[in-house]
């Protein structure tokens, strides 16, 4: 079940331009959660001066994650337009390491869908292990944005004859 | 570590230098995700006007198409820290602290525009409220508000 849903929030990513641009790419989605990465590049730079990502670049990270999310936690793969979107950006992104996106689904409504998500700096396993060992949260993953969206439930459909078979 | 990002203080070099010519163009174009997706200055009147051309490689629908929203998102943030470069008196880049966003209405596949307005500037944080519109600034398709932090030079 959970391959399902990861497959399907690949399936859906995989088709927007500007997503592939940026390499963005689905790491797992569940009922619960939906995780995403964006590879740091050097193409996503705002501050030239000091190497740190554009707030644009993220901006674009949390909108797909929560609608991503929002694809895969409605029956019958609903597209849903972000209606709007709040960002808090707790520090800048550290130059050279991927972002990786948490994304959930809060609430669903006959007409809104409202979800969260939460931007880390990736930590590879190695760091976190030692993070865990030493229980220095300095060493946890660092938060970088936190974002809350809200999406519109407008009828639009993607494939309803195959969803309808499953 | 990214590798070649531009030396230090290449940006700030830039900065003044525009604030000499007037040509902000010069620091749009250090900006790789400003060139990324396509932002430009379109005019430098009384109220400095940013166009993001239509790039097939901005769209986030593919069936309407529609420009993504994060795009859209960009294009709006990174016009309100030019805007707050171009108008305030230090040459630092402005930092984001949060921003807020409404979508009104698709943004379709063709030119986009962004244009700002300070609301208040103090001396660590200004707040900017900021339009974006595709053929009708009446009608835009986006409107933010955006607090920055005034780095300290």
């Amino acid at each position: 079940m959970n391959d399902n849903w990861t497959e399907q929030a690949r399936r859906f990513v995989s088709v927007l331009p500007h997503c592939r641009l940026l390499d963005m790419s689905v790491e797992l989605a569940s009922a619960t959660e939906l995780h995403m990465r964006l590879p740091y590049s050097d193409a996503l730079i705002g501050n030239p001066d000091n190497g740190v990502l554009a707030g644009g670049c993220l901006t674009t990270l949390m909108d797909t994650s929560c609608g991503t999310a929002v694809f895969v936690a409605l029956e019958c793969n609903e597209v849903c337009p972000t209606l709007d979107l709040r960002v808090d950006y707790m520090r800048s992104a550290t130059p050279g390491k991927d972002i990786i996106a948490v994304a959930r689904v809060i609430r669903i409504t006959a007409s809104v869908v409202f979800t969260r998500c939460d931007l880390y700096e990736d930590t590879t396993a190695a760091e976190a292990d030692v993070a865990k060992l030493e229980d220095d949260s300095d060493k946890a993953p660092k938060l970088v944005a936190t974002c809350t969206a809200a999406f519109m439930r407008i009828g639009q459909h993607l494939d309803r004859s195959k969803a309808n078979a499953k | 570590m990214p590798n070649e990002v531009t030396s230090p203080n290449k940006y700030k070099q830039a900065a003044l230098a525009a604030r000499e010519s007037g040509d902000y163009q010069a620091i749009v174009d250090l900006i790789p995700y400003a060139g990324l997706i396509g932002i430009k200055v379109y005019d430098m009147g009384i109220h400095p006007t940013f166009i993001m051309p239509a790039n097939k490689d901005n769209i986030g629908n593919p069936m309407l198409p529609a420009i993504h929203g994060g795009v859209i998102g960009g294009l709006m943030e990174t016009s309100a820290a030019l805007h707050l470069l171009m108008t305030m008196d230090s040459i630092a880049m402005p930092k984001i602290i949060d921003f807020s966003l409404d979508y009104l209405r698709a943004g379709r596949h063709t030119d986009t525009y962004a244009s700002c307005q300070v609301w208040r500037q103090g001396s660590r944080v200004a707040n900017v409220a900021i339009t974006a519109w595709q053929t009708d600034p009446a009608q835009p398709i986006a409107v933010a508000r955006a607090h920055f932090l005034l780095v300290q030079e």
